[in-house]
């Protein structure tokens, strides 16, 4: 009776919405936080790789800790718990001339804004007909420009509020870097609404299931399972792909593509744009005088940027959760499962490239930032801006 | 006379990066690839592997105190080396050696001689001065204490690190 009471109620669509949406968020957040580990660790270790040292190997399982003979390497893995152990036992030292108030929001405003920005991802299709999105809102792109821009203020505050020469000439980069990059990501993502007519991240991945991921336009409407039993209809729907209207749309898009990817690394303030942090220039950067969790607070918010950057690049032009030839999950839990994991995979992917670029290039002059913002991207954008709608006006009519 | 450098013209690829930067994500591939197979490593992994037997021969490891092939110990205790040494770690407490000694009449050996690790520098200036050629620095380097006690070797560890030192001058003969 009880049982059947409670279960109706959590099936009421307003509760089953509010506790669905807190597990999501409580998985995701989790999820996510753990990837941040695994990401600095990889980080490492392909670091060490393409410097051909073999990085992390030690630490494991501690066996003479408990009174074994030998440790039991693991090839390195418990450096994603001893890193943050480390961070977390360290003393949190605060310097004296710093303002207390901002020294300490900083880090919080560091933080908060890539986790806010997973809110609007699609990381899934489907699972227990359960949407795999934490907010289906209308303007999902918009919110993630509106959010992400926030982080800048963390930094910019970190670096007025440590009261010392080096973390204050990081905040000051860090405001005039995001000015010249902020322009050109906004104006690349323009052409993309044009062509989906949508700001909804999760009709642009149904957008782009039906047509062909934006950055790979090659297969085309009801390319599906059931197909491949009948290859009549693949050829068929194949040939249906191929079209001018296509290919000449695959140009803008491309060219956005790679100015959305370069902003998200400067966004995220990765190199080859780290002019904030410059460790050989800077000291630290805007994160000089701090120690222990408020530093960590600052790392997790580096490479949660990282995670949710690279979340909007695959969900806006990797086609999101879905891949070629695998159903969503409305045709059960296990592709539902699949789905999710296409997503993570992709996200991995561009971290790893991340991860590639950042120990390939060196870091971009100061000015050479601001140039390659304002005379580079912002003209290229706006020009891409008025081809897409070219394209669209001739060939689509 | 000032020399003027003309900047180079750049073609319009290099002006635009990508192809540098292709080229640099490919070397950088190479190396990730190679690594990834453990092949092209350049470090060492050292308490496993160590580099002991390709030290050379003017290594300057710890400092240690030696022993002649006649057992002597060739301290005197002259104590320039205490006075020398630049961080102040050596610390020798002389003795006169007794009546009935076989080595009587080199009159002075060091009771104790403490030499702290944790200040010394490896400078060689203790060999450079000995006038006996009593201290030698060999080629022990990981020495290490889990506090500063331990960190200071006596005359027994650094006889033990030294031993004997053969084809020194030998002075203090029967004929002298």
């Amino acid at each position: 009776m009880d049982t059947a009471l409670i279960l109706h109620f959590l099936t009421t669509p307003l509760v089953f919405l509010i506790w669905t949406t807190f597990l999501k968020t409580f998985i995701l957040l989790n999820v996510v936080l753990g990837v941040v580990s695994v990401t600095v660790f990889a980080e490492r270790k392909v670091s060490a790789f393409i410097q051909d040292r073999i990085g992390p190997n030690r630490v494991g399982i501690p066996m003479t800790l408990l009174g074994g003979k030998k440790d039991i390497p693991l090839w390195g893995l418990g450096q994603m718990i001893a890193d943050p152990v480390k961070l977390l036992t360290k003393e949190n030292f605060v310097p004296a001339g710093v303002n207390k108030f901002f020294f300490w929001l900083a880090p919080k405003l560091v933080l908060l804004p890539p986790l806010l920005v997973l809110a609007v991802l699609p990381f899934g299709s489907s699972l227990f007909g359960v949407e795999m999105t934490i907010a289906n809102i209308n303007v999902g792109v918009l919110f993630i420009f509106a959010v992400t821009s926030l982080s800048v203020y963390g930094i910019t505050i970190a670096g007025w509020a440590s009261n010392s020469k080096f973390p204050f000439i990081g905040g000051i980069r860090s405001s005039s870097q995001m000015i010249s990059y902020e322009l050109s990501l906004g104006l690349s993502i323009i052409p993309i609404f044009m062509v989906c007519g949508t700001l909804n991240i999760n009709e642009i991945v149904d957008w782009q299931i039906k047509n062909g991921w934006l950055v790979a336009p090659y297969w085309p409407h009801g390319f599906s399972l059931d197909q491949l039993l009948h290859p009549k209809d693949l050829i068929h729907s194949l040939i249906a792909g191929v079209s001018l209207e296509r290919f000449l749309l695959w140009i803008p898009m491309m060219v956005s593509f790679v100015i959305f990817l370069v902003s998200i690394f400067a966004e995220t303030n990765r190199l080859p744009f780290d002019l904030p942090e410059a460790e050989q220039e800077l000291v630290g950067g805007y994160h000089t005088e701090y120690s222990s969790m408020n530093f960590a607070s600052f790392f997790l918010g580096e490479y949660a940027a990282m995670f949710a950057g690279s979340g909007a690049i695959v969900s806006i032009f990797l086609g999101g959760w879905s891949l070629p030839i695998i159903p969503d999950g409305s045709h059960g839990w296990f592709w539902g499962l699949v789905n999710i994991g296409a997503w993570f995979a992709k996200v991995s992917v561009i971290l790893l490239f991340m991860i590639w670029i950042r120990w390939t290039l060196p870091r971009f002059r100061y000015d050479q930032l601001m140039k390659l913002g304002w005379l580079g991207f912002f003209p290229i954008a706006l020009f891409n801006i008025f081809l897409t709608a070219i394209i669209l006006a001739v060939v689509h009519h | 006379m000032p020399i003027v450098v003309n900047r180079p013209k750049l073609t319009f690829a290099e002006k635009c990066y990508l192809p540098s930067i292709f080229a640099g994500l490919a070397i950088t591939w190479k190396h990730l690839k190679r690594a990834l197979f453990n092949k092209g490593i350049v470090t060492m992994q050292y308490p496993e592997e160590k580099w002991d037997a390709n030290l050379p021969d003017w290594y300057r490891g710890a400092p240690t105190l030696v022993v002649d092939e006649n057992g002597r110990e060739k301290c005197v205790s002259c104590q320039l080396c205490e006075f020398i040494c630049p961080p102040r770690a050596i610390t020798i407490k002389p003795m006169e050696i007794p009546e009935n000694d076989k080595w009587r009449k080199v009159e002075k050996r060091p009771e104790e001689f403490d030499i702290d690790m944790a200040r010394c520098i490896y400078c060689g200036l203790c060999e450079e001065v000995c006038p006996e050629e009593a201290i030698f620095l060999r080629k022990d380097y990981s020495i290490t204490g889990l506090n500063r006690a331990e960190m200071v070797h006596d005359k027994k560890t650094l006889y033990k690190l030294g031993g004997v030192m053969k084809g020194l001058t030998f002075k203090w003969n029967e004929l002298k």
